[in-house]
Parts: structure tokens; sequence; C-alpha cells
């Protein structure tokens, strides 16, 4: 089915379509908030009330303000983002903001992974480091193009150009 | 618009990450209606996004809808029987109303120009910091040849220095160099500034000379001459040397000096050996 129809049957409260797009996004949301809370079992949890949140507050979505994608992105980095500063969370983890995406993929050892077949994660590894700060913020993060800015100390204009290098060779490397 | 350059700033990854404002967002989309191509790029740049973020997730074969189904259904029926409310205020306008209107459209059109004022002041100000950039350039640029011209300056005044004036020889008469030998540091600053540029594939080779016999010993090629833009070289110098001499070799440099290329040619004096 066209996304677009997809999204607006979903928006009409159509769980055969709500179940279409979960397949579509929920490893993908998934790993963006198992990059946050580096917990398998949390990430899950709020995983799964993200999808719940986008379903009861579908009708506040809208094509204009972006993509279905991006919106769904936004509530999960925001729900993760609100987890780890919980306090029964912060008392149980140590300081997670050193660490990058590309650490999961390097101490992953689930080798069977569907990913891992067709040899993704090897190859996204192997990122320039200065991609990876990039992609870490703007898509894992969630920064805008100005904090990203700030914490990187270098001129918009730069990141723009970067993080589009970046993703044309992640294009290369992921999509076919 | 120019379609490539507008997929080239960089903006739709942008897009796709959530990192751009309101408007930017509302520009994309228009773009994105009118133009397949843009349309075409969103959906590559957010089809890798989506397999790259699912690499971080375990795969799990137990990610189930169905645990997402069975909380729906409380939900879905609340909303349903959630009452309507219906108002009961009269629509009424009087003169407070079109006044209201009127307020809202001079705020509106203060905010409108406002916005633009801003603007304005925001192009000056990246104008503002790309010269504030290019001077500070200019004065690091300058705080280095002060320290180069200061640093020539000590030479020239150390009381060790010795100098040695080399004449321009044969078809280079008008040719001229200066060598500042510091027999201490076992070091000469070589001025070069009466040497032409040397043409392509040539460089100028400076030779210690020792005069009977005469017996010439090379102190290396000047590489950067061309580029150098004060043209003095500090060149090391341990040699007894009782004349210095210039000559243009083949790139690389030469054995020995090819006589016929010898620009220019000086002997020290004898007052100091």
């Amino acid at each position: 089915m066209q996304l677009e129809l997809l999204i607006s049957k979903f928006q009409e409260k159509d769980e055969k379509a709500f179940e279409e797009l979960y397949t579509m996004y929920s490893d993908s949301m998934h790993g963006v908030i198992y990059n946050i809370v580096r917990d398998h079992d949390i990430a899950e949890e709020i995983m799964q009330g993200v999808f719940i949140k986008a379903w009861n507050n579908a009708s506040s979505y809208s094509a204009e303000k972006g993509r279905f994608f991006t919106w769904i992105l936004n509530i999960a980095r925001n729900a993760a983002i609100d987890k780890t500063r919980s306090k029964a969370f912060k008392n149980s983890k140590k300081n997670l903001a050193a660490e990058y995406f590309v650490d999961i993929l390097q101490h992953s050892d689930n080798l069977d992974e569907q990913t891992d077949a067709i040899g993704i994660k090897k190859f996204v590894s192997q990122l320039a480091k200065k991609c990876i700060e990039v992609i870490e913020l703007l898509y894992f993060k969630g920064y805008t193009q100005k904090e990203a800015s700030e914490t990187l100390d270098m001129p918009i204009g730069t990141i723009k150009t970067r993080n589009r290098n970046c993703i044309k060779e992640l294009r290369t490397i992921v999509l076919k | 618009m120019d379609i490539t350059a507008y997929i080239d700033s960089g903006i739709l990854e942008l897009y796709v990450a959530g990192a751009l404002s309101e408007n930017e967002n509302k520009e994309v989309y228009e773009h994105m209606r009118k133009h397949p191509e843009i349309l075409h790029e969103v959906l590559e740049i957010e089809a890798a996004i989506i397999k790259l973020t699912a690499t971080t997730s375990r795969n799990t074969n137990a990610r189930l809808f169905e645990s997402i189904r069975q909380k729906l259904k409380p939900n879905g029926s609340d909303t349903a029987t959630e009452p309507k409310v219906i108002s009961i205020a009269k629509p009424k306008y009087n003169w407070l109303t079109y006044t209201g209107w009127a307020a809202a459209i001079l705020i509106g059109a203060a905010l409108f120009w406002t916005l633009n004022q801003n603007q304005e002041l925001e192009t000056r100000l990246v104008d503002t910091q790309i010269e504030k950039n290019n001077l500070e350039e200019q004065i690091a640029n300058s705080k280095t040849d002060l320290e180069a011209t200061k640093n020539f300056l000590n030479v020239l005044r150390d009381k060790n220095i010795i100098v040695v004036p080399l004449g321009g020889q044969g078809e280079f008469a008008n040719t001229y160099a200066k060598v500042y030998w510091n027999k201490k540091d076992n070091s000469i600053y070589l001025d070069a500034q009466g040497l032409p540029e040397a043409p392509a594939g040539k460089v100028y080779q400076v030779w210690s000379l020792k005069l009977d016999p005469l017996t010439p010993t090379s102190l290396g090629t000047i590489d950067d001459f061309n580029t150098d833009d004060n043209k003095i070289f500090t060149i090391a110098n341990a040699n007894e040397s009782e004349a210095f001499g210039i000559t243009l070799e083949p790139e690389g440099g030469s054995e020995t000096p090819t006589m016929d290329q010898l620009y220019t040619l000086g002997v020290v004096k004898s007052s100091e050996s």
C-alpha cells in the first residue's frame, strides 16, 4: 500500500494500517531508543509506548509538518530522553553521554541477526569518525542544526554539507 | 529554482532528521510536492536512515504487534464514549470585534516588518562575521611576517655575521644575492631577491666553494624559491667556505655545478679567516 494512504488510514484508526506502519518502523525506533537508554527491556517498553502514543495522537500528525517517520522518530527520541532524566533511571545507570551508536554495532554479539546477514553493521561501523558524530547528534539524539553546530563547534553550513556527504556514503552502503 | 543545488545543500537530510524549523519544514514539503526529484531524494534518505537506526536494535522476532493491539482497546473505546461539548454562546459581532481585528492586523503588519528587519540584520551579521575572519587572517599573516623580519634583523645585527655579496656572472650580470654567514651556528641566510623566478623544471642550487683547488660542495637546492615571499632562505653550512655560488640546475639538483648556468658568485673576504 502507498505510504500516504497507509498514514491516512492510520489516522482513521485502522488497526491494519497501524500494524503495517509498526512493522516498517519498530526496529528503527527500537534502535534509536536503545542507543539512548542502553537497556533492551527498557527500550522495548518505551518503544511500545511510543507507538501507542502515536496511535492516540494520530490526528495531530500532518504531512505539512514533516515526514511521518520523522514525526514518530521525534516521539521516540523524546520518550527515551525523558526516561534517562527520571530519577530511577539515573540511579541505575552510568553516564552514557560519551557513547556513539557504532559502539553498539561493535559490541553486538548476535551475529545471526537479519541486519548483519547483509553486512550492514560491518559497513556502518566503518563510517568515518566525523560522520559518526554528526549522524549521532542529528538522527539518534535529535539535535537541531544550531545545537549540532554548537556541540561540534562548526558553522551550520559545514554541518549541512558534512551531513549530506555522510548520508550519501551511508546510502551507498545500505541501499542495494 | 535550481533543484540540484537545493538537493546538494543538505537541507533534505536535515528535514528527515527533524532538525529544521517549522517554516523550513513547510517549505521543503511544498518543494517536494512540486518536484518529484526532491521527493525521490527524501525517500532515499529516509530509507537509509531507517536501515541505519534499525542496525542498533536487537532484532527480535518477538517484536509482535499483538502486544500493542491489546493496549489499544481501552483507549479506543474511551474516545468513543467521550461526551460531545456543544457551545451555547451565540455569535455576537460588536465594535469590540472590529477593533479587535483592526488591532490584530496592525500587530501582524508590525510583526512582519520586524521579522524583515531581523532577517536583514542577520544577513549583515553574517557578512560582518566573514569580514572579521578575513581581517583576523590578515593580522595573523602580518604577525608571521613581522616575526620573520625581526628574526632577520637580529641576524643582520649579530656581530659574528660575515656578509658576502654575490655578484651576477656572465649573461646574468644583472642578478645578485647576498649571503649572511653565521659561523657560530653553522648557518647562512641567503637573500636571493635579486634572482629571477626559476623556470619550470629548474631549481636554484647553492654551493659552498673552496678556491684552491676549486672544490664545490652543494648546500642544497631552493625548492620553494618561487613561492617564498621574502626570498630569504636559511641554509645549514658547516663548511670552511671561501666563496658562495648559485647555479640553475634541473629539478632535484646536480652533483657538480653547471658552470654556464652560474648566476651569482661571491668570495668571502679574507680579513675574517
